[in-house]
């Protein structure tokens, strides 16, 4: 394999596209918020409060209480109230109107959400508002449909919710990642504390507009905004009935060493390191957008990221041209603006965590091709980055970048390409790309991982279900799977 | 004697006296109708899903300001004004001439198309009233728009063309003999039509409208490249579908791929349904972002279309002006 270069003769990232920028002022965000428990956002003064800021400009852009251990427990209280006199007695068709209702007001405001998502975590406004917001919306409308026909859910005649869900979400998709533990909770019957990332909490205080303006009882679903702190007073508190959980690995396995002893109810969305396997008969165009998809889509803060490419060796060298040729054709910048491809980096941490690991891939090794692109000087920002010569021992192949950071290997046939694929401690997703059929099913029966995409990459739909297996975690959101892990089965 | 379960009747009796092994010739498929199967199967296959998913995102880029004025004008040189009707008269080829010189007269600033198309009992005229203006004459050829005509008379139709003074050859398929995986005739035709063309320019219209499947498209797209063409254009315009984006993108993918194998550029034409500045330039962002900004000239891209022109017009207008005007400001034709 020789080292990757990019030839210019005809480039594809010539044609300079005039900024096209999505406009601020659309939304307005607070300058302080305030806890939403029951109903209600507290007084911001009655708070510690933690600044979040723009990652793309590092401007702040409001401050946000920082939830206590006691608010945690109001927060419990209030839920575990609503859930005993209100959502629970509740006819399924009645919760169902009130998740049509959040599904209409998210799609009502959709633009609005999509410029907050994209002002607090760095992505591109293309992606929150093609994306993130679309999908939040789909999940409310599916799950909405589902409230008042769980008995045809397969999980018995009358199966029962479970109480208060504590539900932990990550900071890639905040309001997609909060309509993936709302809706089904809320249409299995539970009431629900959700905890926002602390990089990300301000789409789920935009929602708790939403749940506000849908008149949702209150209690019902409770935002308390905060810390790891925060988050490990959620996962402590004895009356909570049910943790949902999705970060990373390290977190995860914590939560289930602390749980395990208690009755609590855990389901975990973890890390991952997906393998993007590409053969030789593979639809070679679609599959390099597949390729650039699944690692660049968001920044490849993606838990399910087809991080690891693994290319046939009969036609490597011929996708590495092509890869290089294409990485070069991305957009980085502003994320506001409506051309740009990849956005920033969420925080100062997650940069250098992705720093940490492209030296360790340099340090052992590997070869290594960034784009040509320049970086905006202030915010966070990485240059989309392909790493050729790759062993399965290097850390780049093991171990979940989180970033915009792909790492090439080959293989020469289906079962190395399997033995490959699964020669990980994750198993959350896999791509297979191949105009056969027959090998497509063949090596997806022997992947070990929860999803796998047969000549795509990195699509969601609420109808479908999705979550990993082994260190990738447990349970499933999405679909009629999606509901078992909000009912007592 | 180990006796063999063989089916055949005659099967040799190994080690017997009269077998003889003559070393045979050495197979080769080289220009061979084989050889063309063996060389368009071996293209990579083409994922519609993915394909229209590429195309749906790339339409989604907004161009503003002087972007968007460049390419205005871009797509308004690159243009073949055209008109293949049984009515075309001798006025209407001359005003179609007229619009393509100066397609707005009372803005000297607005370049002239690349060409005017026509049939070929029509070049003549048009080269006349076209003078030695640097616009092209196109001419169909080549039994156009259904191609079923005997050899000699499609290269007699090119060869009148030509001799009248058209300056490019807009050619068909024959989309029968496609499909029944005659591909050695298509190719054949190829090379004797762009024989036939001598210095004229020769665009190959593949009418994906009927291959169907973007497999088809991108085989026909390698055939006509391999075969000579200079071009290779969507449709005819006489078929119900006509260019669509993930054509042109799989037609783009084609171009690029074969002059990074071969140093050959071909140039791509998107013809028929095109009527709106707005898909005008959904396609050059397409033609930028598949084959890259060496293609974004007349030379190697083109739109065959009559009513864009005026959309562009207007659009170059509001551009300049800040509002709309009515579009009667810009003649019919």
């Amino acid at each position: 394999m020789s080292e990757l270069q990019h030839q210019t003769w005809s480039r594809l990232n010539d044609l300079e596209y005039a900024p096209a920028p999505e406009s601020r002022d659309i939304v307005s965000i607070r300058p302080n918020y305030g806890l939403f428990i029951d109903g209600q956002f507290t007084d911001p003064g009655s708070h510690q409060g933690f600044q979040t800021i723009n990652p793309a400009t590092e401007a702040p852009l409001a401050t946000v209480a920082l939830g206590s251990a006691a608010d945690v427990s109001r927060a419990v209280i209030s839920a575990r109230r609503a859930y005993d006199q209100v959502w629970s007695q509740m006819p399924g068709k009645e919760r169902a109107k009130y998740l049509f209702r959040i599904a209409r007001l998210i799609q009502e405001r959709s633009r609005e959400l999509a410029v907050v998502e994209t002002l607090d975590n760095g992505k591109p406004i293309r992606e929150s508002r093609d994306v993130d917001v679309p999908l939040a919306a789909a999940h409310f409308f599916y799950y909405a449909g589902w409230a008042d026909k769980l008995e045809h859910a397969g999980f018995g005649a009358q199966p029962r919710p479970l109480g208060v869900a504590g539900q932990i979400i990550p900071w890639n998709f905040p309001l997609l990642m909060a309509a993936w533990k709302l809706a089904p909770a809320l249409a299995a019957g539970n009431t629900c504390v959700l905890k926002p990332a602390e990089t990300t909490p301000l789409s789920a205080l935009i929602l708790a507009e939403i749940l506000q303006q849908a008149e949702i009882p209150p209690g019902v679903v409770n935002i308390v905004t905060g810390d790891g702190s925060t988050g490990a007073a959620l996962v402590s508190h004895p009356g909570v009935d049910k943790i949902a959980f999705t970060g990373s690995t390290e977190i995860g396995r914590r939560i289930q060493r602390e749980l395990a002893p208690s009755g609590t109810h855990v389901t975990l969305e973890l890390g991952g390191k997906g393998a993007n396997i590409i053969f030789e008969d593979a639809p070679l165009d679609q599959a390099i957008e597949g390729i650039i998809d699944g690692i660049f889509f968001n920044q490849g803060h993606v838990c399910c990221a087809g991080s690891r490419l693994l290319v046939q060796e009969s036609i490597a060298d011929e996708v590495q041209r092509r890869l290089v040729r294409r990485i070069e054709q991305l957009r980085v910048g502003d994320p506001m603006d409506k051309n740009t491809d990849v956005g920033a980096i969420n925080s100062a941490e997650q940069l250098s965590r992705i720093h940490e690991l492209v030296d360790a891939g340099v340090a052992e090794g590997a070869s290594r091709y960034s784009t040509t692109c320049t970086l905006p000087d202030k915010g966070f920002w990485f240059a989309p980055t392909v790493f050729t010569e790759v062993s399965q021992t290097h850390r780049i192949a093991r171990e979940e970048i989180f970033g915009p950071v792909l790492s090439v290997l080959t293989f020469r046939t289906p079962e190395e390409a399997v033995a490959k694929a699964n020669n990980t401690t994750y198993g959350l997703a896999c791509g297979v790309w191949s105009e056969k059929g027959s090998r497509t099913l063949w090596v997806a029966e022997r992947l070990r991982a929860g999803v796998i995409w047969s000549n795509t990459y990195n699509k969601f739909d609420p109808t479908s279900p999705f979550g990993g297996v082994r260190e990738s975690g447990f349970g499933r959101e999405g679909g009629r799977h999606g509901l078992e892990a909000y009912l007592n089965v | 004697m180990v006796s063999l379960p063989l089916r055949s009747q005659h099967a040799p009796e190994i080690g017997g006296a009269d077998i003889t092994f003559a070393p045979p010739a050495r197979p080769s498929l080289l220009g061979s109708e084989a050889e063309l199967r063996v060389a368009l199967g071996g293209l990579s296959g083409v994922d519609a899903v993915g394909a229209n998913a590429r195309v749906a995102a790339l339409g989604t880029r907004s161009l503003k300001q002087g972007t968007k004025r460049a390419l205005l004008d871009l797509a308004i040189s690159m243009i073949d004004l055209t008109t293949l009707e049984g009515m075309d008269t001798p006025g209407k080829v001359r005003s179609l001439c007229t619009k393509a010189l100066r397609p707005d007269p009372s803005d000297p600033s607005v370049p002239h198309v690349a060409a005017v198309c026509v049939y070929p009992d029509l070049v003549e005229m048009a080269r006349n009233f076209l003078g030695d203006a640097p616009v092209a004459v196109a001419s169909v050829a080549t039994a156009f728009p259904s191609g079923r005509a005997s050899l000699n008379v499609k290269l007699a139709d090119v060869r009148e063309a030509v001799a009248a003074g058209a300056n490019e050859i807009d050619m068909v398929i024959d989309r029968g003999a496609f499909l029944t995986g005659k591909l050695g005739l298509v190719y054949d035709e190829i090379v004797a039509v762009k024989e036939a063309c001598g210095s004229a320019h020769l665009k190959v219209i593949l009418e994906t409208g009927e291959l169907v499947t973007l497999d088809n498209v991108r085989r026909a797209s390698w055939l006509s490249m391999l075969a000579g063409a200079d071009f290779i254009k969507t449709s005819t315009g006489k078929v119900p579908v006509a260019a669509t984006p993930p054509v042109v993108l799989v037609m783009l993918e084609a171009v690029r791929d074969f002059a990074e194998e071969t140093g050959v550029v071909v140039g791509v034409k998107a013809a028929g349904g095109i009527r709106s500045a707005k898909d005008a330039l959904k396609y050059l962002v397409l033609v930028n972002e598949t084959a890259g900004s060496a293609w974004l000239t007349p030379d190697l891209y083109r739109f065959g279309a009559s009513s864009l022109l005026n959309d562009l017009l207007m659009q170059r207008a509001k551009q300049r002006d800040g509002h709309y005007v009515r579009s009667d400001r810009f003649s019919g034709d």
